[in-house]
């Protein structure tokens, strides 16, 4: 039942390599601009916080069209590059990167604007008055009390990007090894009729899936038990 | 020294505009009633509120103005909240190094050992925070504050959240750490009594303004202070608390203004405070000798000030120069005929240990 193709293993391994990246690259930008989200309720912060959250509600379909003509050879990214002597961004891997960062952007933005709302400003201000600088508040202070936070922000992202379909279809097609992730290669082999190939890889995520979103719930419940 | 602030600011029905200083030790209370700006004042001060064109000094040093800006996390300060805002991941100990660990060792005045003594933390040190009573954790964000050898030291309300008895178990490691870490403090409240306890010089504020600024006995010289909404006029006397005589009293004040009190028996001797109510002070043209209140003092009636609902202040100064309030009718005034610049005796019935 497990024995899986040398096209399979290879889908994985990029899934795999897109996920991490995706959740690293999420992790660095969606700290500070939660951060900043969780500190005032300006219209500008409303505007932003729309806008992270826009992948909820838009068929991904809307997101690669959007994508795909502004990073492909002839869009305001892509022809830029092209004209600095690189190449554009359709049908490649930093494509699928920059959609998928996009894409999963809420699900990292939003468990840590929770995390920081329920910090508080107090005890940053405390660790400031100590004598605390920034990276050293965010080391020894946010990191420590937000940790749940930034977990489920990992998790979901990583879990999220996993199951991403629609934007990838749309932006990087089926290149192997370059655009050819999980998701799209189960289409392929159901297309193709290729049932039992498809069905395992399907259940590989499904159980996948369930594990994350079984860790992130007892982190959940851990957290909300801490509090009390 | 001097501590320096100008401050404009305007949010929502909220104007706050201050342009003050004051001397850079002992004590300052910045007394006024909830949403006059005292707060806000105090985040200025330590820079957790960066407000457009605001200008803070502290010494020679400059805090804020046009060009500069030092964050809070080099102003060097010790704040301690209203609610104790311990960090919840760290241990007490860990806490209390917090600050003390981020202090170049050059410029750490106070130990571990010293502040634990000073407040009583000994038993505390490696208990869980979560374990400990709102006071307890009161006193142990006060030694953290305290263990980063802080050059201002800023205290917001911090005895409001807590019960009258807990209270009164950390006012005296207040006034002892106001007393013996020389650190000069600003204290917001809105207690007369913890301004008469505590304070060394008092900052009134009322609605984003700052009404006056002054040494806490011209404050309480003044018949209508703020300071007496809860009790009524008051003095507050400086003096040396002596050791107990056969009969347990102590004595307290120089020679010619000395009083007999009852004090706890582990309150130490040296300088302290009494708090007198005015109307626990009665006057005696000559000394009477059968009598059960046995503090007579002689003092001098400056001015006679006539007080709302049927009373009459007695402002007086006592042999040794210090104010004593006396609060009567204005019927035995005028029994007794009393006038400014004659000479009395004050009956004190009771009076109160501050420190």
């Amino acid at each position: 039942m497990l024995e899986l193709s040398a096209t399979d293993w290879q889908a994985i391994r990029l899934t795999l390599t897109l996920c991490f990246f995706t959740t690293v690259i999420l992790l660095t930008i969606a700290t500070p601009l939660a951060w900043w989200l969780a500190s005032g309720r300006s219209a500008l912060r409303v505007v932003v916080q729309s806008v992270v959250a826009l992948p909820l509600v838009l068929p991904p379909t809307v997101l690669g069209f959007y994508l795909l003509v502004t990073l492909g050879p002839r869009g305001p990214v892509g022809g830029t590059l092209e004209s600095m002597g690189l190449s554009h961004l359709a049908f490649s891997f930093e494509g699928i990167l920059l959609a998928s960062v996009l894409y999963s952007m809420p699900f990292a933005v939003q468990p840590l604007l929770e995390a920081f709302n329920n910090l508080g400003r107090r005890h940053v201000e405390v660790a400031s008055s100590l004598g605390a600088g920034i990276f050293d508040r965010f080391v020894t202070v946010i990191l420590p009390l937000c940790r749940g936070g930034f977990i489920v922000a990992a998790t979901l992202s990583f879990a999220h990007t996993v199951g991403e379909f629609g934007v990838i279809l749309m932006l990087g097609g089926s290149i192997p090894g370059e655009t050819k992730v999980l998701s799209i290669l189960i289409y392929e082999h159901t297309e193709a009729m290729n049932y039992a190939s498809a069905h395992r890889l399907s259940l590989l995520l499904l159980v996948f899936s369930f594990s994350v979103l079984f860790v992130v719930y007892s982190i959940n419940r851990r957290f909300q038990v801490a509090k009390v | 020294m001097n501590l320096q602030i100008r401050a404009q600011l305007q949010r929502g029905d909220f104007n706050l505009d201050v342009d003050t200083s004051w001397p850079a030790q002992g004590v300052t209370a910045l007394f006024g009633r909830s949403g006059c700006g005292k707060t806000t004042l105090l985040r200025i001060i330590a820079g957790l509120e960066r407000v457009r064109g605001a200008q803070v000094r502290f010494g020679d040093q400059c805090w804020q103005s046009e060009s500069q800006w030092l964050p809070v996390e080099k102003r060097r300060l010790g704040l301690v909240f209203q609610e104790a805002s311990l960090l919840p991941h760290l241990s007490v100990t860990g806490n209390l190094l917090y600050g003390y660990r981020r202090t170049p060792p050059a410029l750490r005045r106070l130990q571990l050992p010293d502040v634990s003594a000073m407040l009583g933390l000994e038993s505390l040190l490696s208990r869980p925070v979560d374990e400990l009573s709102g006071g307890q954790k009161q006193r142990v964000a006060l030694g953290r504050a305290l263990l980063c050898s802080p050059r201002l030291l800023l205290l917001d309300e911090p005895l409001a959240a807590l019960d009258t008895q807990t209270k009164r178990e950390i006012m005296p490691f207040l006034s002892r750490l106001a007393q013996a870490s020389g650190i000069p403090m600003v204290l917001i409240t809105h207690a007369p009594d913890e301004v008469q306890r505590l304070a060394d010089r008092v900052v009134f504020m009322r609605d984003g303004h700052i009404d006056d600024v002054c040494a806490l006995q011209q404050a309480l010289a003044k018949p209508d202070s703020p300071l007496f909404a809860d009790e009524g006029p008051s003095s507050v006397l400086e003096g040396k608390l002596g050791v107990a005589d056969e009969h347990g009293m102590r004595l307290f004040g120089p020679q010619g203004s000395q009083l007999r009190v009852q004090a706890p028996e582990n309150a130490d001797p040296g300088p302290t405070r009494l708090r007198v109510l005015a109307r626990d002070v009665s006057v005696a043209l000559d000394d009477p000798a059968r009598i059960s209140i046995r503090n007579h003092l002689v003092v001098t009636i400056r001015q006679l000030h006539d007080l709302p609902d049927n009373r009459v202040l007695l402002e007086t100064s006592m042999q040794d120069g210090q104010t004593l309030l006396i609060e009567i009718t204005p019927w035995s005034a005028q029994q007794l005929a009393l006038a400014a610049g004659q000479r009395v005796f004050a009956l004190i019935k009771s009076v109160a240990l501050m420190r």
